[in-house]
């Protein structure tokens, strides 16, 4: 018997997809405010939100505390909604406070639009196959 | 959906930076004016930008908080004949910096096209996102 996939792709593609249109909006601020005085340029770990987004969908083989009052806090560190948004390291702040970096924002920017792409393709690959495995002989 | 907040975002830029254009414009258009409406000389104008979250979750837009009247001392010219010359026979014109303005102009000009580009790939990427239900 074949080993059952870590993430079902349908939900992993969704997810990753999400949280890069989300990524694409925190970027496409940070253009915006190029100007704005001190503001902040910002970001997201994509990496550690998509674990904490998946992990919180149950796709995780971590173990969640069982809670036997309604003062414990909850084990899981899965936080429905949109991860946290980190401050950019800046290495040339303006004078008037402000972090965003034209070439290093324009670089994840370009970077998130293709990727996004991509992922919008393996999501439309992955809804291919089920047609076709539903499909009889192929056709 | 955060596509569509994206296009609101780069738009409220593109809305704040054809602003900031228009008070360069104005003050290009008047820096020999010597005399306004209210028979005051004229004012460079300036933006005051400030981010503004947007009602989707995260994403943080721009908007002009205020114009404010800059106020370097105007430059003076003796010019006796001038109708607007004071009792010692000068004249205040503006304080309007033509190198300060198009420093101004080309920033201001660079920043929309690039907020541009922002709404162009957020178009794209919502147009992949419709080619995904037709296949």
């Amino acid at each position: 018997m074949n080993p059952v996939p870590q993430y079902d792709s349908l939900a992993f593609g969704e997810t990753a997809l999400r949280l890069r249109t989300y990524r694409q909006q925190i970027l496409g601020s940070n253009l915006a405010n190029v100007d704005t005085p001190g503001f902040r340029a910002k970001d997201v770990n994509f990496a550690a939100a998509l674990r904490e987004q998946l992990e919180g969908q149950g796709y995780s083989n971590r173990v969640p505390l069982s809670v036997t009052s309604a003062g414990h806090l909850p084990s899981s560190t899965f936080r429905p909604g949109m991860p946290t948004q980190l401050f950019r390291t800046s290495l040339q702040p303006s004078m008037d406070g402000n972090t965003v970096d034209l070439d290093i924002e324009r670089a994840h920017f370009a970077e998130n639009v293709t990727k996004t792409e991509a992922q919008m393709r393996f999501l439309a690959g992955a809804f291919r196959n089920r047609v076709n495995a539903m499909t009889p002989d192929g056709r | 959906m955060s596509l569509i907040s994206s296009l609101h975002v780069a738009s409220t830029a593109l809305h704040a930076q054809s602003l900031r254009l228009n008070t360069v414009a104005s003050n290009l258009a008047n820096a020999d004016s010597t005399v306004d409406t209210y028979g005051q000389t004229y004012k460079a104008k300036q933006v005051v930008f400030r981010s503004v979250p947007m009602e989707d979750q995260g994403a943080d837009g721009v908007e002009v908080m205020s114009i404010v009247d800059s106020n370097a001392p105007g430059r003076r010219t003796y010019d006796p004949g001038h109708p607007q010359a004071d009792a010692s026979g000068f004249v205040t014109y503006p304080n309007v910096n033509a190198v300060e303005e198009m420093v101004n102009m080309i920033g201001a000009s660079r920043s929309y096209q690039m907020n541009l580009e922002a709404m162009n790939s957020a178009r794209e990427l919502m147009q992949r996102s419709m080619d995904i239900l037709g296949t």
